[in-house]
Formats: structure tokens, C-alpha cells, sequence
């Protein structure tokens, strides 16, 4: 059992983005870190992915974990700034959304989409591609075209309604005529596409 | 060649080596590491072949190519044994002379031997020249004595011989208990205690068990890691197999980055050697122990050195971490236990096998103990490969063994620790080197990269590199990370373009705690480092862009401007035809002028302009002075 699992199952609150209940555990937005003593010492951990053992000290809102959060949230709202979730969450522990130069990509990469179409779907239509700060998700076309249409069960998953958004660019990108200019239409279908 | 079927028959097959051998017998060595590789040792080698051959001497010297020597900044380097007489950069047009002097006459070549730069001083002998002098090559030195192509080398100079000891007279639990008593902790950058990490990996339930080894060194001017492996892969594998005997592992992989492709060469050709002896295989040495190993090449990734990372990539899956706990030492590679360490870390188990726990502890400080390769690079005179006991000062490193800092500039930082460990000042120079100790001086050893920077470096912009590094080179997939370093960069890029603002330190500290505490892995929650040890100990030079500016080391190019100070400037018309931007106007008789909205700041006329008349100036956070008028600029 995961901290947050034992924290839900007294009905305590730990703030979540990335977690879902038919998914492994992935530990990416770190807004559930708490304060954790364990090993006879106090550390920050991932509550959705650190076990939880009997007799461990949990802490889920100190100030330095709120601090954590506020900023963690702001660095995402950077990105997703309209995102319904962000901004509840940014209430809650004070984070200007205004904070940091907008940087719209709309993704903040919680890999919930990604996630489930590998794990429950198992059909690895959309994925991550490059990394570090050029991380991005994107549809694999060839698969997206052939298994997508009738499924879209990854669409209410997002946090921050991205993934429309994305998916809207392929499905743009794939109607797009052949005899298109060249620079934009077929020669830029790939991952690393932003003509949209 | 017959399997060697016991440990007897290994010393029987050791003696019959070295009988075969003539210690007295002259020795060509030429190292031929990558680093030699890239100046030429290639040539060289084929040369000494010829001249041998030329000047009819083949039966009385043999020819050896080793692994790197370390002193890189001197290569290729020749030495001849058994006097140890040591020819630095040495090129293909030498060789006549050294066959036909060293060889023939036993007369020094003069000319090609070390000069202390400093002191005019000359040295014949390898162990003498100071670079050498000071070190202690536990792991390195048999870099010197060995072809790494040629397992007889290594059985020569004692090999597998604490692999036989660990398997007949030692059970799995006292080879663990060795390595533990030894204190010997992983060279790869955290400084586990390997023991330890042993014992976790040996207890964990499971019948099916790996080991792993991570070549996959990544911090920039570091290459540590591959020179061991270039020069003495048989250290590694045999420190490997004991590993696996101990933990109870019957296969294990080699992790080697793809750019290190003639450490992959030499590895693949050690593994099939050990193969064909009996080292790798079922019933080693008859010992019943089995065990194989598999090469895998990395595609280039730093965080594939984090171990989680690796395991995840060997498994064919994105090299990406996982949370710890599980470690991998009860969930690794395909969920099974696993005990993952560093190149320098397998290196060095023969030898606590071979000298024992006591020995081997002796050497060192009470909390690290035997000795730290350093890839020892930047502003300093003998770039290269050091290896000192841990304890050693950061001064000595630098100034006995690295000769100081070229061109009488003066000493400014040490960054240790790669792209997540710190900068240093001059007041800490008499810090240890030591885990805890640069740790607490808010540095840390790392893999063992050490970067010297004199007076010139702007410690703003060293930590602007850096975090570029690590925004290109961390995996994306937590936010702290990710977002954090792209903040932090862009800060740090906007303080170097003079755009710094009030409040920008306090939010590089803010956001350097957000990563520090919430990231993943170890990338994530050492990426502050470079930051922040800055800030620590160069705090003024920070302030210095943000509230003017200025670049102190009159480095970042865009707060920087070039003049020529029309009181000094003789119209020698040296800046003038060097200047790739025709950004200089000025002619016979006529003080030269910069035009500044031309002027790509290269730097090319100050370099140009005579040290004489020193009159090409850099300036940073005053205003440059107007230019004579036209009618004002004729001399003399």
C-alpha cells in the first residue's frame, strides 16, 4: 500500500494530478509530496508511490509541502493556464497563475493519456517523445488513424484538456491534401510538428 | 588455448607466462586510449613497428600498446621499461631516433622528455615527473603494464587471482563482509557504501539474480570510467564475477555508453578471452559457480547513468527512473534483484579481494577510504587522469599533480561532481577529497570529474552551462525537474544577457528548493547544485549582472564591449586585418576605432593587438568612451 492509498483509506487528502485509480503509480506532477520519517529520518516523498509501513509519520501539509505544491502548480499554470484543475488546486495553496511567462503547450505531461492507452488500451496511440524541458506528448499517426476514432477514453482523462487539442492537430494534419505547399501539410505530420 | 580447470592450474599457467618473459628485456609501451587515439597514437604505433623491424632489433625489444597513462595533456606518450624512460607527445618521426638511441645506445632523447613548465626543470623517468609523483595508481597503473587486448597480460600481473581466492577459500557471505570491512564506497557519484548494497542485493529473495555494470559516464570532461575500461577491462570483469559469486548472480551486463566504442572492443574481447580460459562460463575454475556476461550499448543518455535509468533502458524500455524505493537490489532489471555499480567501483574488488580489507581500508580517510580517479581538466597545466588516495586536497590535486593554472592567470574555481556537483573557491582549496567532506563544502565527488576555472570564467554563465546540460539531458518526466531547470535557465540566461532582475537570486533559491526536494531521481534533486554553490561562494558576481550589468570576469559577450584606448593604440594595423567582422576602422597613421554595433566581440583584436602596446581593452558595465573624432585620429 502507497501512502496515498493508506491517507485515502482514512479519508485524509493528498492533492493528486497524475494518479489514477486503473494506473501503476508514475510519480510525475509530485504534487502529493508529504513529509515522510522513515529510516529514522524526515524526507520529502511521492505519497502515490512510496510504501507505507507501519508506524510511519506522515505529514501531508507543513509549510515547506505547501511551499512545494504552490510552486510545482505555478510552473505548471505556465503552461495550462485555463486548466479547471490547476486552478482549484491554486486556490488551495496560493499560487499566482501569472507567475511564470506563459508558455501554452497546454500539457503538463501527467502521461494520464499516454498511461492508459498503454496499460488498459494497450494499443500505444499516443506517447512522449524527445525529453527534458522538449518533453511532449503526440499521437502516433498510423496508429491514432486506425484505433482512436472509436475510442477517445482518454479525452476526459486530462487535466488540462490538451489532449483535444492535440488530438485535434493530427487528425488536422492527416486530412490535409497531398498537393499542400510545401512546409506545411504531409511534411510536417511528425511529432515535431507546431504549425498548429 | 586449454580452459584453465582449477585455481592450480591457473598458477601453473601464471608462472609458465611470466618464465616466458624477460624482465630485463627492453619494453616499447605506447598508450593508446581514445584520448591518444585523438593525437595521433595510431601513427606512432605503426611507426615503432616499422623502425623495430627497420633497424633489425625484433628480437631484442618487444612492442606493447596500453591503456591511457592519464597524462593526456602530453600524448601520445612512449615509455620504455624496464627503466620507465618517458617520451612525451611523441610523433611518428621520433621513433627512428628512440629505437636507435634509447634501444640501441641506451641514451636519453633529450628533447622528447618532460620539462616542468614552471621550473625549466628536466625529468627522464616516468615516476619522477611530478604529474606521476604524486599520485598512487592503485587502479590506473595497470593501465601502464598491460595490453588490454591480451589476457596473458593481466594473468602476468596477478589477474583472477582474488577471483580463484573468492571462490575456494571464501564463502559468499565473507566476500560480502570483505567488501563491507574494506568501507569501500561506489564510485559513481552517491557513495554507497558497496558492501551494503551487497547485502541487500544477497538477501533479497529470488533465485534468479543479476549484476550490473554502469559505463554509461556522462558528466562533461569526464572520462574516468572509460579509460579503466579501455585500459583494463579484465579488472572490471573479474571485480564483476566476485560481485556475482557474492550476491549469488549467475549473468550480468555491461552497460557502456555507444560513444565509447574501443571500450566496447577491448570489453568484448576480454569477455571472449575470459570465455575461452574459463573465467566466464559453467563451473568456473571448477568451482561450480556459473556465470556469463552480455555487452549492452547505451544510446546516449546522462540520466542513464542513474541506475533505475539504466535498468530501464537495458530492459529495451525509455531511459527513464523509477521511484526508490523499490531498489534494485530487491526490484531491478525484469523485476528481479539486482546489485548495479560503477566501472571504478568493480575495479577495485580484486583489489580488497587480493590485499584484503585491512589493507585496503588503510589507505584513505575514516569515512572513504582507498583511492579516486579525477579527470582532472579546465584551466590547470597537466590535464588528464589523476588517481590519489582519498584525503588528498583539492590544492594538491591542482597545483602539485595539475601544475597550477596556465598563462600566470589566477585561480578562481574547482566545479567537482559533474553537472550536479558545485563550484569551490580559493578558500577551500584544503578541503579533502573525500565524500563528506565536499559534500559538506557543498560540492560532492561525483563520478570524480574536476573542472578548473581560472579568472576569466564567469561563475553566472558556469552555472547558466550546466543547466543547460541538464535541461537537455534530464528525462522530463517530473515536474520539479523539468520545469524547475527550465526556470532556473532561463533566469541564469537572462542574468548573462545583462536582463537580470531584483528578486532573481531569491527566486533561483525558491525554485532550486522545489527541485531539490521534490524531484525523482538524483538528476533532478542535484540539479540545484551548480546554482547553488555559486550563489554560496560567488554571491557578488550574481549581484554584479543584476544590479549593473557587469560581467566581473569580463566573460558573458553581451555585457561585455571592446575598445581600443586611442592613448596606447600605434595604428600597427594588427587588430584591423585580424577582425572577421570588419568592425574596425582605421588606417596608415589613423588610431584605430571599434565600431561597436559591427563588433561580434570575438575577440580576435585583442588577441592581435602587441602585448607592447596592450591597447585592445574589454570593457563591462561602464559606458564605452565616444570615439576620437575622424579629424582627431592621425599620429605622429
Amino acid at each position: 500500500m502507497t501512502v496515498l492509498e493508506a491517507a485515502r483509506s482514512v479519508g485524509v487528502v493528498i492533492p493528486t494530478l497524475c494518479d489514477h485509480e486503473k494506473l501503476a503509480p508514475y510519480g510525475a506532477c509530485r504534487v502529493c509530496t508529504v513529509e515522510a520519517d522513515a529510516n529514522e529520518r524526515t524526507s520529502l516523498v511521492a505519497a502515490c508511490q512510496y510504501p507505507a509501513e507501519d508506524g510511519m509519520v506522515i505529514r501531508t501539509r507543513t509549510e515547506q509541502v505547501d511551499k512545494i505544491r504552490k510552486l510545482l502548480l505555478e510552473q505548471m499554470l505556465a503552461h495550462a493556464p485555463d486548466s479547471e484543475q490547476l486552478n482549484e488546486l491554486a486556490q488551495v495553496y496560493g499560487a499566482d497563475r501569472d507567475r511564470f511567462a506563459k508558455e501554452s503547450s497546454f500539457c503538463i505531461l501527467c502521461g494520464l493519456c499516454v498511461r492508459y492507452c498503454a496499460e488498459i488500451k494497450q494499443k500505444h496511440a499516443v506517447g512522449f517523445f524527445d525529453r527534458g524541458s522538449k518533453r511532449e506528448i503526440a499521437f502516433v499517426p498510423e496508429v491514432a488513424m486506425r484505433e482512436c476514432w472509436d475510442c477517445k477514453e482518454c479525452f476526459p482523462l486530462c487535466p488540462t484538456s490538451a489532449l483535444q487539442a492535440a488530438y485535434m492537430l493530427t487528425e488536422a494534419l492527416m486530412e490535409q491534401p497531398e498537393d499542400d505547399e510545401p512546409g506545411s501539410g504531409h511534411a510536417c505530420a511528425g511529432h515535431k510538428c507546431h504549425c498548429g | 588455448m586449454t580452459m584453465i580447470n582449477t585455481p592450480g592450474e591457473l598458477e601453473t599457467f601464471r608462472q609458465e607466462i611470466l618464465s616466458q618473459r624477460d624482465a630485463k628485456k627492453p619494453c616499447i609501451t605506447l598508450c593508446s586510449g581514445s584520448a591518444c587515439h585523438a593525437t595521433g597514437s595510431n601513427k606512432v604505433s605503426t611507426a615503432i613497428e616499422r623502425e623495430i623491424e627497420a633497424q633489425g632489433v625484433v628480437a631484442d625489444v618487444s612492442f606493447r600498446r596500453t591503456g591511457c597513462h592519464g597524462f593526456c595533456e602530453q600524448g601520445p606518450i612512449v615509455v620504455i621499461y624496464p627503466q620507465g624512460i618517458c617520451y612525451l607527445k611523441v610523433q611518428p618521426e621520433d621513433i627512428a631516433e628512440i629505437i636507435s638511441e634509447t634501444i640501441k645506445e641506451n641514451r636519453v632523447v633529450e628533447r622528447l622528455i618532460y620539462v616542468d613548465p614552471n621550473s625549466g626543470e628536466k625529468t627522464t623517468l616516468e615516476e619522477d615527473i611530478p604529474f606521476y609523483k604524486n599520485q598512487e595508481r592503485l587502479i590506473l597503473g595497470s593501465n601502464l603494464k598491460i595490453d588490454p587486448k591480451n589476457l596473458d597480460d593481466y594473468l602476468a600481473v596477478g589477474g583472477y587471482q582474488a577471483l580463484a581466492k573468492a571462490l575456494f577459500k571464501m564463502s559468499p557471505e565473507q566476500v560480502v563482509d570483505e567488501v563491507k570491512e574494506a568501507k569501500l564506497r561506489g564510485r559513481g557519484g552517491a557513495g554507497f557504501p558497496s558492501g551494503v548494497k551487497w547485502d541487500f542485493a544477497r538477501k533479497a529473495p529470488g533465485d534468479k539474480k543479476y549484476v550490473v555494470v554502469n559505463c554509461d559516464e556522462g558528466d562533461p570532461g569526464a572520462y574516468m570510467d572509460r579509460s579503466v575500461m579501455e585500459g583494463n577491462p579484465f579488472a572490471v570483469l573479474e571485480g564483476l564475477m566476485i560481485g556475482a559469486y557474492a550476491i549469488g548472480a549467475d549473468e550480468g551486463y555491461v552497460y557502456v555508453r555507444q560513444e565509447y566504442p574501443l571500450a566496447v572492443q577491448n570489453l568484448e574481447i576480454a569477455i571472449r578471452k575470459a570465455e575461452e580460459y574459463g573465467f566466464l562460463g559453467e563451473n568456473i575454475l571448477g568451482s561450480g559457480f556459473n556465470f556469463t556476461v552480455k555487452v549492452h550499448r547505451g544510446a546516449g543518455a546522462f540520466i542513464c547513468g542513474e541506475e533505475t535509468s539504466l535498468l530501464n533502458s537495458l530492459e529495451g524500455k525509455p531511459g527513464e527512473p523509477n521511484a526508490r524505493p523499490p531498489f534494485p537490489a530487491t526490484r531491478g532489471l525484469w523485476g528481479k534483484p539486482t546489485n548495479i555499480n560503477n566501472v571504478e567501483t568493480w575495479a577495485n574488488i580484486p583489489l580488497v579481494i587480493n590485499k584484503g580489507a585491512k589493507a585496503f581500508s588503510s589507505i584513505g580517510t575514516d569515512g572513504s577510504k582507498g583511492t579516486k580517479i579525477f579527470s582532472l581538466v579546465g584551466k590547470v597545466n597537466n590535464t588528464g587522469l589523476v588517481e590519489v588516495p582519498m584525503g588528498a586536497t583539492l590544492r594538491d590535486i591542482i597545483f602539485k599533480i595539475g601544475g597550477g593554472v596556465p598563462g600566470g592567470k589566477q585561480f578562481k574555481a574547482v566545479q567537482t561532481g559533474g553537472p550536479s556537483g558545485g563550484c569551490l573557491p580559493e578558500s577551500l582549496l584544503d578541503t579533502k577529497v573525500d565524500f563528506d567532506e565536499l559534500s559538506k563544502a557543498g560540492a560532492m565527488m561525483g563520478s570524480g570529474g574536476m573542472i578548473v576555472m581560472d579568472e576569466d570564467t564567469c561563475l553566472v554563465d558556469i552555472a547558466r552551462y550546466f543547466l543547460d546540460f541538464l535541461s537537455d539531458e534530464s528525462c522530463g518526466k517530473c515536474t520539479p525537474c523539468r520545469e524547475g531547470i527550465r526556470q532556473m535557465l532561463k533566469i541564469l540566461s537572462n542574468m548573462t544577457k545583462g536582463l537580470g532582475r531584483e528578486g532573481d537570486i531569491d527566486l533561483l533559491l525558491e525554485l532550486a528548493e522545489t527541485t531539490r526536494g521534490s524531484s525523482m531521481c538524483a538528476l533532478g534533486k542535484t540539479a540545484p547544485n551548480p546554482v547553488l554553490s555559486t550563489l554560496n561562494h560567488f554571491r557578488d558576481e550574481y549581484e554584479a549582472h543584476i544590479n549593473q550589468h557587469r560581467c566581473p570576469s569580463l566573460s558573458c559577450k553581451e555585457l561585455i564591449a571592446f575598445h581600443i584606448d586611442p592613448e596606447k593604440c600605434k595604428a600597427c594595423g594588427a587588430c584591423f586585418k585580424k577582425c572577421p567582422a570588419e568592425a574596425i576602422e582605421g588606417g596608415k597613421k589613423q588610431i584605430h576605432v571599434i565600431k561597436q554595433d559591427l563588433c561580434t566581440k570575438c575577440g580576435a583584436c585583442l588577441v592581435a593587438c602587441p602585448t607592447a602596446f596592450g591597447a585592445v581593452c574589454k570593457l563591462s558595465g561602464e559606458p564605452v568612451p565616444a570615439p576620437l573624432p575622424e579629424e582627431a585620429r592621425s599620429i605622429g
